[in-house]
């Protein structure tokens, strides 16, 4: 068995092997084992795709078809409500084409061992939630008389998001600019230091400028909700922050993960990335109850992440890099790419397969691809 | 670039491998391509942290993948 092992290690993937070890009889003598992997072997090489075969094509078919039975513009709620989700086509097509700012940013953050027990959890969310002025305060009002900010504080929040009150007074001044801060009983009292020429609509400005003040917490995210998912308690998040969270020691870096792809490849890398593509599409054809081959998703990743970065499927990513002037107008906007084609002289070599059914002419796929050569 | 082990352990990344320039030539050989026609990794992404690359060189990656286990994937270094 070993020998053979070794022998087909490199003919047949490492899934196969050990299928065809699981479900081996009890007893089975060399040769009969021998006949097994030969069988296997042929039935493997039979079953690959033909070089010069239309893969894209039959990808977009295969996604395209149970795709219309796709539910379109659902939000459904992961959880409790508040949180909401973009599921369904919408996510799919955001996906992709590889937005650059997705609908629903989420993440989902895994714990360290005293967390994910479900200890002090509501500490640790507070302290991952990025915290406003706004969420600090009671009461927040224009003093028309004194041409002053009035902020009342809110000492509950305060005690649960643990700050200092010196430290929220520090920050504010630090945050923004030109401004005496005086602390009363229960608050603050801003006042704008340019005196005599400030308009109340001035006023009104700084207002909206303080409330939207970051005081501490991780930016950007916006929700905290601590879930329990097969036995240990998880954070998600909407609003994501990879860079930022994985810093966190409290938590566990190596499987915490966001669902904004662009963020991903910008912190974990391309192959991150490209993995999580599968994931997120594969998530989404699951959830629907559908049934993909998952070799078509993973082919549909491997073109976006071919350039080292993720570029979505659209006039703008993978079609705009193609090489031939053709290609590019049979897909969107013909008339900007034939006009620019024209101004800056670009050739057509016509190697490539929309262009060659443009002009009826046999195409480089399938029977059409192998060409005869004279020899000299 | 520094090594970062929570960056380099993620559940998402893969194993990155740089290939030493007699192996890169049999890779090219083998599927009967140019260094042009493979896929390109940045030289600044992520996967080649401490990983000491220059343009040009070829890394092997060792993907775990729900159809064969563990497949081989190869990329070549790309400026920015």
């Amino acid at each position: 068995m070993q020998e053979l092992k070794k022998e087909y290690k490199d003919l047949l993937p490492e899934k196969i092997i050990q299928e065809i070890e699981d479900s081996l009889p009890e007893k089975v003598s060399k040769t009969q084992l021998k006949e097994i992997f030969k069988r296997v072997l042929e039935e493997y090489e039979n079953s690959q795709v033909d070089p010069g075969e239309s893969v894209g094509l039959i990808a977009a078919e295969s996604i395209g078809e149970p795709g219309t039975q796709m539910t379109l513009n659902t939000f459904h709620f992961a959880g409790v409500a508040e949180m909401n989700v973009t599921t369904g086509l919408p996510r799919i097509i955001e996906i992709v084409d590889g937005r650059e700012k997705i609908k629903t940013p989420m993440m989902e953050i895994f714990l360290q061992k005293p967390y994910s027990e479900g200890e002090k959890i509501k500490e640790l969310a507070m302290k991952i939630k990025s915290t406003l002025l706004e969420d600090l305060a009671k009461e927040f009002s224009i003093n028309i008389g004194e041409l002053t900010i009035e902020l009342q504080l809110d000492r509950e929040v305060i005690k649960q998001v643990g700050i200092r009150e010196e430290t929220i007074q520090k920050t504010i001044s630090q945050g923004v600019k030109s401004i005496t801060i005086k602390k009363t009983e229960d608050g603050f009292i801003i006042r704008p230091r340019a005196k005599g020429n400030e308009s109340l609509n001035e006023l009104y400005k700084l207002k909206e400028k303080l409330r939207a003040l970051f005081i501490t917490g991780i930016k950007n995210i916006q929700q905290v909700l601590p879930v329990k998912r097969k036995g240990e308690w998880i954070i998600v998040t909407s609003g994501t922050n990879l860079k930022d969270v994985m810093k966190l020691k409290e938590i566990d870096p190596t499987r915490t993960i966001s669902n904004d792809i662009k963020e991903i490849r910008k912190v974990l890398g391309v192959e991150a990335a490209r993995q999580s593509i599968i994931n997120e599409v594969y998530k989404v054809i699951e959830d629907q109850g559908l049934n993909i081959n998952v070799r078509h998703i993973m082919m549909v990743s491997d073109t976006m992440c071919m350039t080292g970065e993720v570029k979505g499927i659209t006039r703008y990513g993978i079609v705009g890099e193609k090489a031939s002037v053709l290609a590019r107008a049979s897909f969107e906007t013909p008339i900007k790419h034939l006009l620019n084609a024209a101004i800056q002289g670009e050739e057509d070599h016509l190697i490539s397969v929309i262009e060659n059914v443009m002009l009826n002419q046999p195409v480089p796929t399938g029977t059409g691809l192998p060409t005869l050569k004279m020899k000299r | 670039m520094k090594v970062d082990p929570k960056i380099i352990n993620h559940v998402l990344m893969p194993k990155h491998e740089k290939l030493s320039d007699r192996q890169k030539q049999e890779i090219l050989k083998t599927y009967n391509i140019t260094e042009g026609q493979l896929p390109k990794i940045k030289i600044k992404d992520a996967g080649l942290m401490g990983l000491d690359v220059k343009r040009g060189d070829v890394i092997r990656i060792t993907r775990k993948t729900r159809t064969a286990g563990t497949s081989y994937f190869y990329r070549v270094v790309t400026d920015v």
